[in-house]
């Protein structure tokens, strides 16, 4: 009954490539359904920066332009050490994979602590939607509003960013002892494509918040 | 199992065009593209960049380039779910004012 060593390999699965395959596909279902979640924000978004183009500009223009594009350069880099862990992973080397699980790890927690200096700005400039907003502008009402899908987008982007930080450090936890191997990394490689679809998000919201009135 | 290995090099160029087209997003959105008529041409660009660089993404980190049928297929899926989300939302909202109504912008 017991056995003594724990096969990777789950009895409903025909062969470990089957098994690879359906974890994978169930990785990109889930992502779909984030796709259409993120959708939605944009959605609202669109259109109330098609109506309130103005509002909306003021507001951008108070974001931080420098701390956006450092955060955006930081996360493409966390998104290509993370494709170099699958790929650590799949050649089986293990001391390359927690090196480089590690650094995405460490360069997801820089990501965040901009973005947590960025939050902090915001509230001393009563920037934060609610009772202590001032704004000085006779569309103040549409620029909360654009601060209100800021701190929605890229707030629910920080938590799935969390939730990378934390299946990250499972990650490491399980290369330390010596669950993954060339034959059977799953965990790595789907987490990857979680990661790289957070990224994603970003490389949207960034333009969107941070560059849509730049010109004006 | 056979899984196919993408070459440092491949990552390492994917990165790079990826920096590059973050520079070129932030420099172009400072430049008033549509010459002060067409405001929506800044808008276009941003967003060309951006489906461009999640399309590096997709193909090269996320190995869709060296995947299954099935995967495609979801991948796409997504991508089209979205087009029908966004685009008749916007159908919808940009087309109301077409007809004289007292339930709309009176």
């Amino acid at each position: 009954m017991a056995e003594t060593v724990e096969s990777p390999l789950q009895h409903h699965f025909a062969s470990a490539e089957q098994q690879y395959e359906a974890s994978n596909l169930g990785m990109w279902a889930f992502l779909v359904t984030e796709i259409m979640f993120f959708g939605g924000l944009f959605a609202a978004f669109i259109v109330y920066v098609t109506f309130y183009a103005q509002g909306f500009a003021e507001g951008s223009k108070h974001l931080d332009l420098t701390l956006g594009s450092v955060n955006t350069l930081v996360l493409l880099a966390s998104s290509l050490t993370m494709a170099m862990a699958v790929r650590s992973a799949q050649l089986g080397r293990r001391g390359l994979l927690l090196l480089f699980l590690g650094v995405t790890l460490a360069l997801g927690l820089v990501f965040l602590g901009i973005k947590s200096v960025e939050y902090t700005h915001k509230f001393h400039q009563h920037l934060v939607p609610g009772p202590g907003f001032r704004f000085d502008s006779p569309v103040a009402q549409k620029v909360q509003l654009f601060f209100s899908f800021y701190f929605a987008m890229t707030g629910m982007h920080a938590l799935h960013m969390v939730v990378g930080a934390g299946l990250l450090t499972w990650l490491m936890v399980g290369t330390l002892r010596g669950r993954f191997s060339s034959e059977y990394f799953t965990p790595v490689e789907v987490t990857g494509l979680y990661w790289h679809f957070v990224d994603i998000v970003w490389i949207f919201l960034f333009p969107t918040l941070y560059l849509v009135a730049r010109h004006q | 199992m056979t899984h196919h290995i993408v070459p440092v090099r491949i990552y390492l160029l994917v990165f790079a065009a990826l920096i590059l087209l973050t520079a070129l997003t932030v420099l172009a959105s400072f430049y008033d593209l549509g010459g002060g008529r067409l405001h929506y041409v800044n808008a276009v660009v941003a967003l060309t960049i951006a489906v461009t660089k999640a399309t590096l993404v997709v193909l090269f980190f996320m190995h869709l380039r060296y995947g299954s049928r099935q995967t495609w297929v979801f991948a796409g899926a997504g991508a089209f779910w979205l087009l029908i989300l966004l685009t008749l939302t916007m159908a919808d909202y940009l087309s109301r004012s077409w007809l004289p109504t007292t339930l709309w912008g009176g």
